[in-house]
């Protein structure tokens, strides 16, 4: 018969199979870490496919000249400040991450706010400028701008609502107590996706944004 | 126990072995089906060439798929146990220099391969210049062929049958306004897909005359199995009187005959054109009719051209083939109140009004 | 002072167990639905997978009915389409694809000496996207018309808005959802099954220790994991000029349709990479045991599958040779299309060699085996013929492409599958399957298959295009048309025979011995079926073939000598599944499903823009994924 145990330890803090450390993995890298690298560099090829689609129908639009143009609506200004945000945020995240290595609960949830906030800004920068574009007459079907601009960027900041979602789950459980310093590592994989999406946003603000065409 | 074991087996194999030869004899069956579509009878310099640079690597291939099953069999029978008896092999774990030979060896074989292969490419994708090119334009549709020859001393629309003339280099240019076919006429050449937005150039040309049928080659649609199609190889002087008759028009009478008794109630102008000249064409959503009953076939040339096809085309196309729920195909006339008598009428204005020669067809008599 | 028993009672007093605890059972059949235990995971898939290829089956005998004489009228030109695509993707993505992901998930950890994957419960979550997954494309049959563009479903033809009628019914956008959906699944699975490879092997195996068989599913992995976003790409791409009025391939404002191919093909080449290398795997199994040699150079081996998996991504041009892409393009793809064919050569000759000088045993598993080598030699050459591009002009879009894939993936995957499945049956059931039957199963497969697709490779060559649904009289195709039919009626006997089989060994079937084949690998050295825990203690590693090495050591002329027995060598009793073991197991969980369950909810609500249900499909995965993060993986049930 099984020897029954009695733990002292509360149920919330038993460390769960995934992240059972007493297990030596055989690269040093957790199961959790190497797994949410792995799913990067997956996504990496999902965006890369998007972003060679863009490429591709690139300056299309001046053989069939139809609905406004990129030089019409992008807003270099604007964008860049709301990329900025999204920038700070990785700040923050790391912050946030640093604060919880440590044992700083309070710092943590600050930093970890902050980083949903400014999430949430550039956001709320992409609803704006979806809705000015579609004001102006850029619709999904417009023309080639139209499609590869608003599906590739839509995916973005489908990935960056997804991210902020899962910031925010962290933080109601910090609040509810949930999230030790030993948890520390689940924040850590969740930074890692957000500086995946910041990093993903860098290449799009390029593409689309800064590299001139007409 | 043992002997009928061993006679049991030694029966599977010999059956095995008999289908087995039955299987490659009857496929090999000589060169094949002469059915005018057979990659294996080229009629031109393009599909001879491809037969020429296909035929030994195909005996190579062959020989190896030989080698490497009778190897199979071979190691089976040859190393097997006996039952209850147990070996103890070699317990070999490589030899580097078999595992060397036999990467490098397909190398090589390979290496040979490739330096015909990229040639032939190339050869291949030449565009041919000169006076004695033919150009014709075909535009893939659903579900047929619309061919406009476009130079000086032709322009005119035709649809299903390409005529011709034999050891001049035919430049046929691709083009489709909707999804993705495939030109293929497998005797004169390789097939080349028709894909929206690009042009695509292939290259036919026949060495002597005779009829290469073909078909579209990529997946289009519910009736992509009826999208057929026929290359008419003539001698120059046979050409050249085809070309006359179909820049011939048809009398202006029996235009108007077909634009107030037929197309009037029916609305075949809204879709198709009874003049064919490149100054003078009218609506080419459907093939051109003008000269269509000159064509061995219609409809994608998958119905022999005589009055009882016509009539029961006309009456009810949909019925024919399957055209589903496609926008702005041929409508089912019957359902329109077109009678079975009416069809039949303009059957027989199509097929003894627009011939050439209305006398080659025996209705018309 | 309180008892044990007492303080235990304090600290987890008894509560009456709803229905909305955490399931606790590992037993029972109620326990097959919560369950997040490898084994019982693979047979799910397993199951599965080989329900969806009788029905793949039955649609390969309905075409063949319908082309078995010229101008048939079995089937209609619009279910004929259905039933090509239906068939195409139903054998790749809900049979090829799971029994891969069966297979992998039964032995993966077993073969590296782990307790179960790295990720149980996304594991489940794997299976059920793939359960639900292949229910929501077969639904399409009765809500509108099942996918009819063709497994690869080109653009425009499939991304034309439905009010064009191009395609009859919305079954394209069943199709795109579906398969995105699918995708999910095998990302998942993929994912689970790298960090596992990488990371939960038994002290003392480095990776050069690894069986065959765990490498290629490590190289699968990583195909699946880069090949599925490239095809998620094209399919949203498709769903959006279907239902949004995207441009992405529309001609008239721009698009290109070559980029659906493009995107299309660098999934797909890939893709059969990811079908076959499975194949290879459990050949690279079978043939040492049944030879009772070493596979013949392991190394090279593993690193041609490393090869493949590589070159694999350089070739997928070679799908588009007709398409127009120019001689410069075609003869780069032509060439290292070529030269893929150099490590996909080596691995046959090192299995020939394997069993070469061998003690070969002809039991089912091996037949099967060497079908594999003789009939993917086949399928490997006309391949090699279609890197000709000349001559592929002629062949592709033709019954000679059919042939080809046909060989590799029904005489080679297939084989390779009925292989393993006689292989590791004991292991998995305890029982052995009838070897009478097997081998007649295997004799019926083999006559019936190349009766089938030999005389494919002429009807191309004689001029017949694919995916036609009737050809006319006069063109001498009918006798070989007829021919490949009945051979397809002679495979499904054999797969009746297997069925027999299966139902035979279930009702009569003998406890099958511990070790039946003498075999190698670490799988072995559990009981048949193996405990929930896998292992008692977790084996230290110190050689390839491991369970070999612990049975048999060599002398100098390399010949075996058999070791005594040892508590190394032992193989434990069967553990009785209702006793508790006291190894901490990761506890069965409802998530996993209801998370899957949101998935399809989402895909009716994108195919029927019905937006709510789309609302309540995110809830109810949002709702799930929070319940799954919040439990832990792993629950004191004491």
């Amino acid at each position: 018969m099984a020897q029954t145990e009695i733990s002292p330890v509360e149920p919330e803090t038993l460390v769960p199979f995934e992240e059972d450390h007493a297990r030596q993995t055989n690269t040093g890298v957790s199961n959790n870490k190497l797994a949410i690298w792995v799913f990067i560099a997956s996504e990496s090829l999902f965006f890369g496919a998007f972003l060679a689609t863009y490429f591709l129908y690139r300056g299309r639009d001046a053989q069939f000249l139809k609905g406004p143009t990129p030089s019409q609506l992008l807003n270099i200004p604007f964008t860049s400040v709301t990329s900025f945000m999204l920038l700070m945020s990785s700040l923050s995240m790391v912050l946030a991450l640093a604060a919880i290595q440590r044992g700083d609960h309070r710092r943590f949830r600050i930093w970890l706010l902050a980083t949903v906030i400014f999430g949430m800004s550039f956001i709320g920068g992409q609803v704006y400028e979806f809705t000015e574009f579609y004001r102006e007459g850029l619709h999904l079907s417009t023309n080639m701008f139209g499609t590869t601009f608003y599906v590739l960027t839509g995916l973005h900041g489908t990935h960056v609502v997804v991210g902020i979602v899962w910031l925010m789950s962290i933080w109601i459980r910090s609040m509810q107590g949930k999230i030790g310093a030993e948890r520390h590592e689940a924040v850590e994989i969740a930074g890692l996706y957000w500086h995946f999406v910041d990093v993903v946003w860098i290449v799009i603000f390029t593409a689309v944004y800064l590299i001139p065409q007409h | 126990m043992l002997d009928r074991m061993q006679r049991l087996r030694r029966g599977a194999v010999t059956a095995v072995g008999m289908a087995a030869a039955v299987v490659v004899l009857a496929s090999c069956g000589a060169t094949g089906p002469r059915n005018h579509q057979n990659t294996i009878h080229p009629a031109g310099p393009a599909a001879q060439k491809i037969l020429n640079l296909f035929t030994p690597f195909f005996w190579v291939a062959v020989v190896i798929g030989a080698a490497v099953v009778g190897m199979t069999i071979f190691i089976a029978i040859r190393f097997r146990e006996k039952p209850g008896e147990e070996r103890n092999p070699v317990q070999t774990h490589g030899n580097v220099v078999l595992e060397v030979s036999w990467t490098i060896i397909p190398f090589l074989i390979l290496a040979v391969m490739a330096v015909p292969t990229v040639a032939t490419i190339f050869n291949l994708a030449k565009i041919p210049h000169g006076r004695d090119v033919v150009h014709v334009e075909v535009d893939a549709r659903q579900w047929f062929w619309q061919y406009v020859y476009t130079d000086k001393d032709t322009g005119f629309y035709t649809a299903n049958e390409m005529h011709i003339p034999i050891n001049h280099p035919i430049e046929l240019t691709l083009k489709s306004n909707n999804v993705i076919h495939s030109f293929w006429v497998p005797e004169l050449a390789g097939k080349k897909d028709v894909v929206p937005g690009h042009t695509n150039n292939l290259e036919i040309e026949a060495s002597h005359p005779g009829v290469f049928t073909g078909q579209c080659a990529e997946y289009c649609g519910l009736s992509h199995a009826n999208m057929r199609l026929r290359v008419v190889a003539q001698t120059q002087s046979d050409y050249d009187a085809w070309v006359a008759q179909q820049k011939t028009p048809l009398a202006p009478s029996k235009v108007v005959e077909f634009t107030k008794d037929i197309s009037a109630k029916w609305g075949c102008l809204s879709c198709h054109s009874v003049t064919n000249l490149t100054s003078n064409i009218g609506v080419t959503i459907g093939p051109n009719l003008t000269h269509v009953a000159d064509r061995e076939a219609f409809a994608g040339d998958i119905y022999q051209m005589t009055q009882s096809n016509l009539a029961k085309w006309v009456y009810n196309a949909p019925a024919r083939k399957p055209a589903g729920p496609l926008k702005g195909w041929m409508p089912d006339f019957s359902a329109e109140g077109m009678t079975m008598p009416q069809a039949q009428q303009i059957a027989h204005f199509l097929l003894c009004e627009t011939a050439t020669r209305p006398t080659a067809h025996p209705e018309c008599r | 002072m309180t008892t044990v028993e007492d303080a235990t009672a304090l600290l987890h007093p008894p509560v009456k167990r709803s229905i909305l605890d955490r399931p606790r059972s590992t037993t029972g059949a109620w326990s097959w639905f919560t369950t997040v235990d490898h084994k019982k995971i693979a047979i799910m898939y397993g199951a599965t997978a080989m329900f969806f290829f009788l029905v793949g089956g039955i649609e390969a005998l309905m075409i063949r009915l319908q082309l078995a004489q010229p101008n048939g009228t079995i089937l209609s030109a619009a279910r004929y389409n259905e039933f090509f695509t239906m068939h195409g993707t139903t054998m790749v993505f809900l049979m090829g694809m799971p029994l891969a992901a069966a297979f992998g998930n039964y032995f993966l950890p077993l073969m590296i000496g782990a307790r179960d994957v790295a990720f149980p419960r996304l594991n489940m979550f794997g299976y059920w996207v793939f359960l639900l997954g292949g229910a929501f494309i077969y639904s399409s049959f009765v809500l509108g018309g099942a996918p009819d563009g063709g497994w690869f479903g080109y653009a425009p033809l499939t991304s034309t808005p439905m009010s064009q009628g191009f395609l009859p019914g919305r079954g394209a956008d069943f199709w795109a959802v579906g398969l995105i959906m699918l995708g999910i699944g095998s990302v998942a699975t993929a994912v689970n099954f790298i960090v596992t490879a990488l990371n939960m092997r038994a002290p003392g195996m480095t990776m050069m220790k690894m069986p065959v068989f765990v490498w290629m599913m490590l190289v699968v992995a990583f195909l699946t994991l880069f090949a599925m976003p490239p095809l998620t790409a094209a399919l949203i791409q498709v769903f959006m000029d279907r239902n949004f009025h995207t441009n992405f391939f529309n001609a008239a404002a721009g698009g290109d349709p070559l980029l659906y191919q493009n995107l299309f093909w660098i999934f797909g080449h890939p893709e059969v990479y990811i079908l076959i290398l499975p194949g290879m795997a459990i050949v690279s199994e079978i043939l040492p045991v049944f030879s009772r040699k070493p596979l013949f150079g392991y190394s090279v081996v593993v690193f041609s599958g490393i090869a493949i998996g590589f070159l694999g991504w350089g070739v997928w041009a070679h799908h588009m040779f007709a398409t127009g892409i120019g001689p410069i393009a075609t003869s780069a793809f032509s060439l290292s299309t070529m030269l893929i064919a150099i490590p996909t050569g080596v691995k046959i000759f090192n299995w020939l060699a394997t069993v070469w000088g061998g003690s070969v045993r002809l039991r089912t598993p091996m037949l099967f085996a060497l079908g594999f080598i003789a009939q993917f030699t086949i399928g490997g050459l006309s391949g090699v013929l279609h890197s000709i591009v000349p001559a592929d002009t002629q062949q592709t879009d033709t019954y000679f492409v059919v042939a080809h894939f046909h060989y590799v993936l029904f005489g080679g995957l297939v084989f390779a599958i009925f292989g393993g499945i006689y292989y590791w049956y004991p292991k998995i059931f305890g029982k052995l399957l009838n070897e009478k039957l097997g081998k007649l199963n295997f004799w019926l497969m083999v006559i019936g298959f190349n009766l089938t697709f030999f005389p494919m490779h002429f009807l191309g060559m004689e001029g017949e295009p694919r995916r036609t649904y009737t050809y006319p009289n006069g063109m001498g195709w009918g006798t070989l048309n007829l021919m490949a039919t009945i051979g397809a009626f002679i495979i499904a006997a054999g797969v009746a025979v297997f069925l027999v089989n299966v139902i035979f060994t279930a009702i009569r079937g003998e406890r099958a011995p511990e070790d039946p084949w003498d075999a190698r690998t670490l799988e072995w050295l559990t009981s048949s079926p193996p405990p929930e825990y896998n292992f008692a203690e977790i084996p230290v590693v110190t050689a390839r073939d491991e369970f070999w090495h612990r049975k048999y050591t060599e002398d100098d002329e390399g010949r075996l000598v058999k070791l005594p027995p040892s508590d190394a060598s032992r193989i434990p009793a069967r553990h009785d599944p209702s006793e508790p073991h006291g190894i901490h197991m990761p506890s069965p969980s409802y998530w996993p499903f209801v998370v899957a369950l949101g998935l399809p909810i989402i895909g009716y609500g994108f195919v029927f823009k019905l937006w709510w249900l789309l609302a309540i499909g995110v809830v109810i995965l949002l709702f799930g994924i929070n319940a799954w993060t919040s439990e832990p993986a792993t629950e004191e049930t004491h």
